[in-house]
């Protein structure tokens, strides 16, 4: 009950204004294109009949929240999920890549953290690069990666996830770094008196402890790594795909497949967060911590 | 202070200079101090007065920068790395992650203790400070006392014979903190384990300690030692004996005398 009141209805409250807004803006966008088609074919519609047009054109500027919603549900539910037109089977595409890169990328930034917290050379060192890597516009940098695995034999799966894995390492770094040094003066103290060695501060007290942040960071990386995935499918030309989707749908003007292909994007995005935002409580409930 | 058993500790002009951005500040200045086993000895003295750097010192958390200082007749990093004592902290500093048994264990872990011998261990140092029923808890199901037993039974569990205690009763409520003492003491008695034990507060050091250790700011020092004349049982109520007051009205004369109550 609480949870409605407090969650639900501040949401859809939100979500219905954004439908508003959306028919309005639709109307306003597909007015023009519409008043050229009713002067061409000599009609002098009604304000009602030529809203009702504008919301129903096949290739508008702006589909309307129904259009998309058809469309999202015919491709979604009533397709075989073998088809490429499906977007289970598109999703499908793009989550794998996804997860393989999200893997990949925690595991790295993982590996990077743990560096960086024990070998003060590599913190000096290692910093500065991991932040200028971000600062590189990932759109520049994948046709590069897509090209030069190619040439080397390396195609598929593989140079998309590397992709997401480019971006999603870095929000993990960053957290398990913050993590791994997050134990308080008086607990490394505390293993200090005992004569703990560093590797039994680390598994015992940094590692436990860094728990809860790279949770944190987890949220940030899958959602980075399905941008990854998707801006991965663009350049290679992918055939399936959310990436390919929203490639096809640019190419032949089909604004209704661009904008489910997009929905498609949010709802997966929507559950991997969700997924690893559970995950982190189960293991917090396993650890101890305290029902909110 | 007995004197045939060998010192646990023993300083000699010990001192230490701490480099801060406004220049450098002693925080001990040539102390002579020696203790011997089975006491209970008090630091007392104003904020800055250099008694939580001094236990730290012998617990080889800080270093000296001159003097010497031995615990258990070897360096401080001997003794440490012989996990000569057990330290206590202000807070309790329970790991949120472990129940309290394996917060216990934590230091048994370290040691490399069998499984047997750890649970042996638990269920002994757990029923010195009266948590038996605990075991499984979370510390944030305890109340701040509790905590605070939880970590004196991580102090005892691997058997150290002097216990570090630094101000661990600071943070609690007079009645729970007046429980301890009692506590604490009884656990004293039945162990006889060595006790350095820092306080602000002037009863806490007289009902608990054999010897009261007063110190002043500004360098942090030595200004005055008294020996306690109280029996080794103390019920609660001795404090207030005429004989009590005598010895409090000491420390606070101690105190006065090393201009701790001066701005």
């Amino acid at each position: 009950m609480d949870s409605f009141r407090s969650k639900i209805i501040p949401v859809t409250t939100i979500l219905a204004g954004v439908v508003v807004i959306w028919y309005v803006f639709a109307v306003i966008l597909n007015a023009p294109f519409q008043r050229d088609l009713d002067q061409r074919a000599n009609e002098t519609p009604g304000t009602v009949e030529f809203i009702g047009k504008t919301l129903s054109q096949p290739k508008p500027t702006l589909p309307a929240p129904h259009q998309v919603a058809v469309n999202f549900f015919e491709n979604t539910f009533l397709r075989s999920i073998t088809s490429n037109r499906s977007l289970v089977y598109n999703a499908w595409v793009t989550l794998s890549s996804t997860l393989l890169g999200f893997a990949f990328g925690t595991a790295l930034g993982i590996v990077i953290a743990v560096g960086i917290v024990h070998v003060t050379t590599l913190d000096r060192s290692l910093m500065p690069w991991i932040i200028a890597s971000q600062t590189i516009p990932i759109l520049a940098v994948a046709p590069m990666i897509i090209v030069v695995l190619a040439a080397i034999g390396v195609t598929g799966l593989i140079p998309k996830a590397l992709i997401s894995t480019y971006l999603s390492f870095f929000p993990v770094a960053v957290g398990m770094v913050k993590g791994l040094r997050s134990p308080e003066i008086m607990h490394l103290d505390l293993m200090h008196t005992y004569n703990a060695s560093r590797s039994q501060t680390f598994w015992k007290l940094r590692v436990p402890a860094s728990v809860p942040f790279l949770f944190t960071s987890m949220k940030v990386a899958v959602a980075a790594s399905l941008v990854g995935a998707i801006v991965g499918e663009l350049p290679t030309g992918a055939v399936a795909g959310i990436g390919a989707k929203l490639l096809s749908g640019a190419y032949y003007s089909q604004t209704i497949d661009i904008w489910s292909a997009l929905v498609a994007g949010s709802v997966v995005a929507a559950l991997l967060v969700m997924v690893v935002g559970v995950a982190g409580r189960l293991v917090d409930r396993a650890m101890g911590g305290r029902p909110a | 202070m007995s004197g045939q058993s060998p010192a646990v500790v023993s300083a000699s002009k010990l001192g230490l200079t701490f480099q801060t951005n406004d220049g450098p500040v002693q925080a001990l200045s040539n102390v002579d101090l020696t203790i011997g086993k089975g006491e209970f000895v008090s630091f007392i003295g104003p904020s800055g007065c250099g008694k939580t750097t001094l236990l730290r010192v012998i617990a080889d958390l800080e270093k000296p920068t001159s003097g010497t200082i031995l615990v258990n007749g070897i360096s401080p990093e001997q003794a440490r790395e012989k996990r000569a004592y057990g330290y206590v902290f202000q807070a309790a500093a329970l790991f949120p992650w472990r129940t309290i048994e394996r917060n216990v264990a934590l230091p048994l872990e370290i040691i490399g203790l069998s499984q047997a011998e750890q649970a042996e261990r638990i269920k002994r140092t757990l029923e010195l400070v009266n948590l038996s029923g605990f075991e499984k808890k979370y510390p944030w199901q305890l109340s701040g006392g509790m905590q605070q037993r939880a970590s004196i039974a991580r102090a005892l569990a691997f058997d150290a014979d002097l216990l570090l205690m630094d101000e661990p009763f600071g943070a609690l409520d007079e009645i729970v903190r007046d429980h301890l003492n009692e506590q604490l003491l009884d656990l004293w008695d039945r162990t006889n384990k060595t006790i350095c034990f820092v306080t602000h507060s002037i009863p806490e050091a007289v009902y608990l300690s054999t010897r009261i250790v007063v110190m002043s700011p500004r360098p942090g020092r030595v200004t005055d030692i008294i020996e306690s004349t109280l029996p080794r049982k103390r019920p609660l109520d001795i404090r207030e004996t005429p004989e009590f007051l005598a010895i409090a009205a000491r420390v606070r004369d101690g105190l006065r005398a090393g201009h701790s109550y001066e701005d």
